[in-house]
């Protein structure tokens, strides 16, 4: 078919730049477009860049874990147990610590999650298009309040409405007092103030969750909900919510490991006291603030170890936390694709 | 039995009589919840407006052009400024950024570039955690690693902790901005003879570097307000230093220290020092907004 | 089988070029791309079986056939792209003025610096101009041009691109500012900016408006003088107006190769008859 025809020599396409032809292409990997030089040291550079954060996270723990050893190792379990912190006297027990930061979260979330959940059903729900806008953004923007701030205001705001307000009101004027959580003395700094800051810091991550979540809920939930004849709130709680919920919850235990880890704000109302009291009222402290509060005058090498061993045991709880957060609105996320 | 549909029996009568019942329970139960739902909203909307308020009202008094000249003036005395720390949250800035931003869009291209496999799966699930890590432990990790071996504070330890802290931000940014990249501009270019690495470098990334420079103005100004990772490494300075081997001063550090101190002068200043921080990261999201337009995006035209 | 010497009852309008004069002239010509035996896969999946033909030199080469036949994914073999998707793989052989693209030691990326490729939906590099994006493919070359060379470059391409007269004015602006038609001539302007000796076109005008697509095909039709063109197309009258040979695939084989005049009038095998007449695709 082909005669020879007088032309001119083509050009070799042969150069040394290649080490095999590769015919066949893995196509995930590095084998695209051939093996150059070039594309294995931009794969290398950038897988290294990659590893940097499992690197990363083993050497956190790993180097807090060995600075907290000499505590964990002298106290054992007690540490855990114990409601004795007492460095002047080098004994630690870390469970006031532990039990503050607990009730301080437990506290943001049951006064934020309905908050948050109800201003992200109003917007998915109630709002016509030009509020939606504003409002998120008022929401999100807490976000974006350094933790510092929020402590500052905390200071001169917060305390002295509840010592000189709020307090008196739940305590004596709704004479709440006869409940334990209620009674006891009034200093304004307290487990209560702390709880309130970090509602206020805890919304707007449970709340911007949420509101993707109601906002992928099918049309099609509601409109059977509503041609059934129900209100709408009916259409809501029965349709909308459930379909939504994993994606909630998995926005609560968001927000629940952002209100674990929090310092400043709560270092700065919480009182720093450790004792366990019934009271919410009373000073506390929590693992992030007795931190905070201690080390840079930690008296001496156990009490510095102490500090680190309460630093690791925060690292765990939050780290186990945030793993199932993510794991839940990741299956959410898998979920409303199929 | 009624044979008559114009006149109903007593079992129909009390059948639509409990209907009619039901039927208003369940609208004044939807009243309620209504009501319970926008009062919610309302709620969630007042501790912005709150909090900005008094930070305008407490800090806008004290901001005086003397603020941002001055030092930290002795205690007692007045007068006083924050120009140190203004500039020390600034040069933690910049050694955060070159610590953290290389990495993190480094880490971000390779989760782009190899979706799917074990470990791209991996350290994104790993860097989703690092990125929930409480600040004071990033704060007391960075002392142990980078104070204690070398017996003192300073500035670039500071830095570092905080860079650590943007990267799995600024990794999920750039991974997301890579991805949307069209594999057709890809093979285009391959088509073209670009080597993969070439590809990667002059066309994704330069298509996708508004998005990655955004993503990097969003995770700055998350760290431009973090006070934790910097109490025991940068610890804040009274006096003006750029030294990086030398502790510090940073707006959240002098923020912390005068809003804690009895004398009422610095607690002015700490009003002061925050609203001036809000307006730098406010400023850096503005930036952040604004790095997005007036890009090539897309294809125009028809 | 069973086709027989009448010219197929057409509803096309064919320009008929299968005067043995042609046919001659094309095979006089030489060839460009000799494929045998190639076989492309998707992992297991053979989506071309075996396919040997040879393209001729410096002619306009059409390969037809119905979505999902493998032409495209031919096409992508003779420039090793198709090796660039996951799970790619390709054997046989295909050989570029005589060397086999897939032999050892064969470098991909300076295949694709001899063999130019437009795809179906424009693709202008966004961030780039409309001058960058032209020369785009020189940066790649090993020569070194100065920027003068550089705007001759690219001059001439969108000349022979019938975009030059368009954009002339307007070089530093961004190519997304062009429309759709537009902008395939700008790729077209920018695959041929690099001296390639074969450009493949993957159906080309297939997201065009009629104008475009008609500008598209008239410099498809003025192109085959200086270079060698294969182009992939579901538009059989497109493929009648440009092209000097045709080929027809059906589930990954080359069921039909002959002059376009000839295999549109008389077909030879009863595939390509049942698809040229519209009875399938």
């Amino acid at each position: 078919m082909s005669d020879a025809v007088a032309t001119p020599p083509p050009a070799p396409i042969v150069t040394g730049g290649a080490k095999t032809a590769s015919s066949g292409g893995d196509g995930i990997e590095g084998g695209i477009g051939g093996t150059a030089l070039g594309d294995r040291i931009y794969g290398g550079i950038i897988w290294v860049f990659a590893i940097c954060v499992p690197i990363l996270l083993a050497l956190i723990a790993l180097e807090i874990f060995l600075a907290g050893w000499p505590a964990l190792h002298k106290f054992g379990l007690s540490f855990l147990t114990s409601s004795d912190w007492d460095p002047v006297n080098g004994k630690f027990g870390a469970a006031p610590s532990i039990y503050g930061t607990l009730v301080s979260s437990a506290i943001a979330l049951i006064i934020s999650t309905p908050l948050a959940i109800g201003v992200s059903v109003f917007l998915s729900e109630f709002a016509p298009p030009w509020l939606r806008q504003p409002v998120a953004f008022f929401v999100d923007l807490l976000a974006a309040i350094p933790s510092v701030i929020y402590g500052l205001w905390g200071i001169f705001i917060l305390i002295p409405a509840l010592r000189l307000a709020i307090i008196p009101f739940l305590r004596d004027t709704l004479h709440l007092s006869v409940i334990p959580l209620f009674n006891g003395p009034n200093y304004g700094y307290s487990m209560l103030a702390a709880g309130l800051i970090l509602a206020i810091m805890v919304l707007p991550y449970i709340a911007s969750v949420s509101r993707e979540v109601l906002l992928a809920v099918p049309r099609s939930q509601r409109e059977a909900a509503l041609a059934l004849g129900a209100t709408k709130w009916e259409m809501i709680w029965g349709a909308v919510l459930p379909y939504a919920k994993s994606g909630i919850i998995g926005g609560i235990i968001l927000g629940l490991g952002r209100a674990l880890g929090e310092t400043m704000a709560v270092t700065m109302v919480i009182g720093n006291r450790p004792e366990i009291k019934a009271s919410l009222f009373a000073p506390a402290y929590t693992m992030a603030s007795v931190i905070a509060n201690e080390f840079s005058e930690a008296s001496g090498d156990l009490h510095l170890s102490a500090l680190m061993a309460v630093g690791f045991v925060l690292f765990v709880i939050t780290i186990v936390v945030n793993a199932i957060a993510r794991w839940l609105v990741w299956e959410v996320s898998r979920g409303n694709k199929s | 039995m009624s044979d008559n549909l114009l006149r109903p029996s007593t079992a129909q009568k009390q059948f639509t009589a409990k209907a009619v019942q039901s039927l208003r329970k369940r609208k004044a139960i939807n009243s309620l919840m209504v009501g319970l739902i926008i009062a919610a909203a309302v709620i969630a909307t007042i501790p912005l407006i709150v909090i900005t308020g008094y930070l305008l009202k407490f800090g806008a008094g004290s901001v005086k052009w003397h603020f941002f000249t001055n030092l930290p003036a002795p205690v007692g005395e007045t007068g006083g400024g924050m120009s140190n720390a203004i500039i020390g949250t600034v040069i933690l800035i910049g050694i955060a950024s070159l610590f953290g931003l290389p990495i993190g869009i480094g880490a971000g291209l390779y989760l782009a570039e190899h979706k799917g496999t074990t470990l791209a799966n991996t350290v994104r699930f790993l860097s989703d955690v690092l990125n929930g890590l409480p600040s004071i432990v990033m704060g007391i990790f960075a002392w142990e690693f980078l104070v204690r071996p070398v017996h003192h504070f300073s500035a670039w330890a500071g830095g570092v902790a905080l860079g650590a802290m943007m990267i799995p931000m600024v990794a999920r940014t750039t991974e997301e901005m890579v991805t949307i990249v069209p594999v057709s501009l890809r093979e285009a270019a391959l088509a073209l003879g670009y080597a993969r690495w070439r590809t990667s470098l002059t066309i994704v990334l330069r298509t996708a570097s508004a998005g990655i420079v955004t993503g990097a103005l969003v995770a700055i100004a998350r760290i431009a307000g973090e006070t934790a990772p910097l109490l025991f490494t940068a610890l804040g300075n009274q006096f003006f230093s750029t030294s990086l081997n030398q502790p510090i001063a940073a707006l959240p550090l002098q923020i912390f220290t005068y809003a804690t101190s009895p004398y009422e002068d610095q607690n002015a200043q700490a009003w002061a020092g925050a609203l001036v921080l809000i307006a730098l990261i406010f400023l850096i999201s503005l930036i952040a907004r604004f790095a997005t337009r007036g890009q090539f995006t897309g294809t125009g035209g028809d | 089988m069973g086709s027989s010497q009448e010219p197929v009852a057409t509803n096309l309008q064919v320009t008929v070029k299968a005067t043995a004069a042609a046919e001659a002239a094309t095979k006089a010509a030489g060839t460009a791309l000799a494929v045998e035996g190639l076989s492309a896969f998707f992992g297991s999946a053979e989506a071309v079986r075996s396919v040997s033909m040879e393209v001729p030199n410096q002619r306009v080469t059409a390969i037809i056939g119905a979505s999902g036949s493998g032409k495209s994914t031919l096409l992508r073999c003779f420039n090793r792209m198709h090796e660039t998707v996951p799970l790619g793989r390709v054997k046989g052989r295909v050989a570029l003025q005589g060397q086999d693209i897939y032999g050892k030691g064969v470098n991909p990326i300076e295949v694709r610096k001899k063999i130019g490729m437009v795809f179906q939906r424009p693709t202008p590099f966004p961030t780039m101009s409309i001058r960058d994006n032209v020369s785009a493919g020189l940066r790649v070359k090993k020569m070194k041009h100065t920027s003068q060379r550089i705007a001759e470059i690219v001059e001439r391409a969108l000349k022979r691109a019938a975009l030059w007269e368009e954009v002339k004015d307007r070089l530093k602006d961004p190519a997304t500012g062009l429309s759709g038609g537009q902008q395939q001539r700008l790729c077209i302007a920018r695959a041929l900016a690099t001296e390639p000796e074969v450009l493949l076109l993957d159906e080309p005008t297939a997201s065009l408006d009629p104008i475009s697509t008609q500008k598209v095909e008239e410099l498809v039709y003025e192109l085959r003088g200086d270079m060698t063109i294969v182009i992939v197309t579901h538009n059989m009258q497109q493929a009648a107006r440009v092209s000097d040979r045709t080929a027809f695939m059906l589930n990954g084989e080359l069921v039909e190769y002959a002059p376009t005049g000839k295999l549109f009038t008389t077909p030879t095998d009863h595939r390509t008859e049942a698809y040229i007449t519209g009875r399938f695709g």
